[in-house]
């Protein structure tokens, strides 16, 4: 039997080949009009603000509008003058970002090792991260100095704190059998870390490291606003002094550009660790 | 010969914030070598302490347990220990899974994980060594826990209620092939269980645990022609009904006394 049209409902016996067929088109369909939605609303979005600014509906001084900013960036990027303060910015935010990450990591780790040491710790982990820790960057400024360590302090202050104890919790929330499996085996706690406690909390690590992506983008901006004299935080504040609102937003697009690339690239990661997983 | 198994004396008491409660009291039990004895009894009876004690997990407040007559100070070689569930790493393969305690041992050589590999062959699951835990069903995955426990080629084997997050179906099957599996090997094997089929299914003996605090109360030793049977087969044999009845009454014994 022949069938003329898309759609299996009229073919007598239902061939799962078909029906698959039939089911990943739908599928792609119905992607394609939601990613078409979205480019329609962003050009629609852009469109508005740039017809907004051009026909004075709003400040131009103020909220600037897409083609001046385009402009800035791209006279910036032939200058020369752009590249330097991404530069500088991308390393502070991965260079805090994976530092703190590595420590919170290390702490969890020594005070799973030692519940001693974990519950002693507690209710100073609990002040620490109810703590607005930003309060601490003129702290950082005199002990570190007004430059990179500074801002990086003030990136491993927003996100140590909260790493450590998502990842602790994580390690104290693995199922107790696991580690039962390889304590018949006659693990040591160095064995019963390495081969189950660590595995089985990568999914909670990776997903704090989603977190931290946006914390350390605070951080970097927060410590640059504070003490640099380059860098995109630095833009915004310079932008702030001389009312270059312009310059403004345009730093806030490559701050905005640089987060989902790093956030992608994470999100990458948890996409390989947890495909195998239930 | 001495036995696979001498625990005298254990008694065990746990402690907390609200107080101290005896969970095991005066318990003696032996399992000599190649038997196969069940620990039954209501939950609450101290069945899984008393298998961790003598695996070695849980020192016991009182009271010493041999192995091969050797006194248990921790986790030993000797003795395999399968779990309720499988509790397969969720991100380890099935082949990972399996030769995870040879590795904990130092034990992982060309050999002995060729040996892991045939055992997986051996309990239908070749084809899947690559695949991982979340891709099977339950009760393939209960034999893959079981390959895991004799990849490191155990002489006693611990069996915590093994079967009982299966449906009756692949329970069924899976004690056969567990009892076949160890029999074959020669294995020793405790099994702890509240159903009582599957215990005069399985077993040579069974000692009925009773509750607050656990102790034994009473042994009833399998005439050969059930305990010898496959576990499916020894369900269908004139008197499984009446040894049924048996064990039953001493459950109920139990409960009227308290």
């Amino acid at each position: 039997m022949e069938r003329k049209s898309n759609g299996g409902e009229e073919s007598q016996h239902a061939d799962p080949q078909l029906i698959y067929a039939a089911f990943k088109r739908a599928r792609n369909k119905e992607k394609l009009i939601v990613h078409l939605t979205q480019a329609l609303l962003l050009v629609f979005l852009l469109g508005l603000w740039e017809y907004a600014g051009r026909a004075k509906w709003i400040d131009v001084f103020l909220f600037s509008y897409p083609s001046k900013i385009i402009r800035l960036l791209a006279d910036k990027w032939m200058d020369g003058s752009l590249l330097p303060h991404i530069g500088v910015t991308v390393a502070e935010t991965a260079a805090g970002f994976a530092l703190g990450t590595l420590s919170g990591l290390l702490i969890a780790t020594v005070i799973w090792w030692s519940p001693f040491l974990a519950r002693v710790l507690d209710p100073y982990l609990v002040v620490l991260n109810s703590l607005p820790k930003v309060a601490l960057g003129p702290l950082f400024i005199v002990a570190l100095g007004s430059g990179v360590l500074s801002i990086i302090a003030t990136i491993l202050s927003i996100t140590v704190i909260i790493t450590t104890l998502v990842i602790y919790n994580a390690f104290c929330e693995v199922d107790a059998n696991y580690v039962k499996v390889v304590k018949v085996f006659g693990a040591t706690k160095t064995q019963s870390f390495a081969k189950v406690i660590l595995p089985a909390s990568f999914p909670a690590i990776v997903s704090t490291l989603k977190v931290n992506v946006g914390l350390a983008w605070v951080g970097v901006i927060v410590g640059e606003f504070l003490v640099a004299k380059e860098g995109l935080g630095y833009l915004i504040i310079y932008g702030f002094q001389v009312f270059n609102f312009t310059l403004v937003l345009s730093s806030l697009f490559i701050i905005a550009a640089f987060a989902t690339l790093m956030y992608q690239i994470v999100a990458a990661i948890e996409h390989r660790i947890v495909r195998n997983r239930r | 010969m001495l036995p696979a198994v001498e625990a005298s004396n254990i008694t065990h008491v746990y402690v907390n914030e609200n107080g101290a409660s005896l969970a095991l009291d005066q318990i003696a039990l032996t399992v000599a070598d190649g038997e196969f004895v069940s620990l039954v009894g209501p939950s609450g009876c101290g069945k899984t302490t008393l298998l961790s004690i003598i695996a070695g997990l849980i020192r016991p407040t009182g009271g010493t347990v041999r192995i091969q007559g050797q006194p248990v100070t921790g986790p030993t070689s000797k003795i395999g220990y399968m779990l309720q569930q499988d509790f397969l790493f969720p991100w380890r393969n099935i082949r990972e899974n399996v030769t995870i305690g040879l590795e904990v041992m130092g034990k992982l050589t060309r050999e002995t994980k060729e040996y892991a590999l045939h055992l997986l062959d051996e309990l239908g699951l070749g084809h899947a060594a690559l695949k991982y835990p979340g891709e099977l069903s339950g009760g393939m995955r209960q034999r893959a826990a079981l390959a895991r426990t004799l990849a490191t080629e155990p002489d006693i084997l611990f069996l915590d209620e093994p079967f009982s997050s299966l449906d009756f179906h692949t329970k069924l099957q899976l004690e056969n092939l567990i009892f076949q599996t160890l029999k074959d090997r020669s294995k020793t094997s405790l099994l702890v269980t509240h159903d009582i089929a599957e215990a005069i299914a399985m077993s040579d003996r069974i000692i009925v645990l009773q509750p607050n605090p656990g102790r034994i109360g009473s042994e009833i030793i399998i005439p050969p022609y059930l305990a010898e049977a496959l576990p499916i087969d020894a369900r269908e044999q004139d008197g499984f009904q009446e040894w049924f009845r048996l064990v039953r009454k001493e459950f109920t014994s139990m409960e009227k006394r308290r």
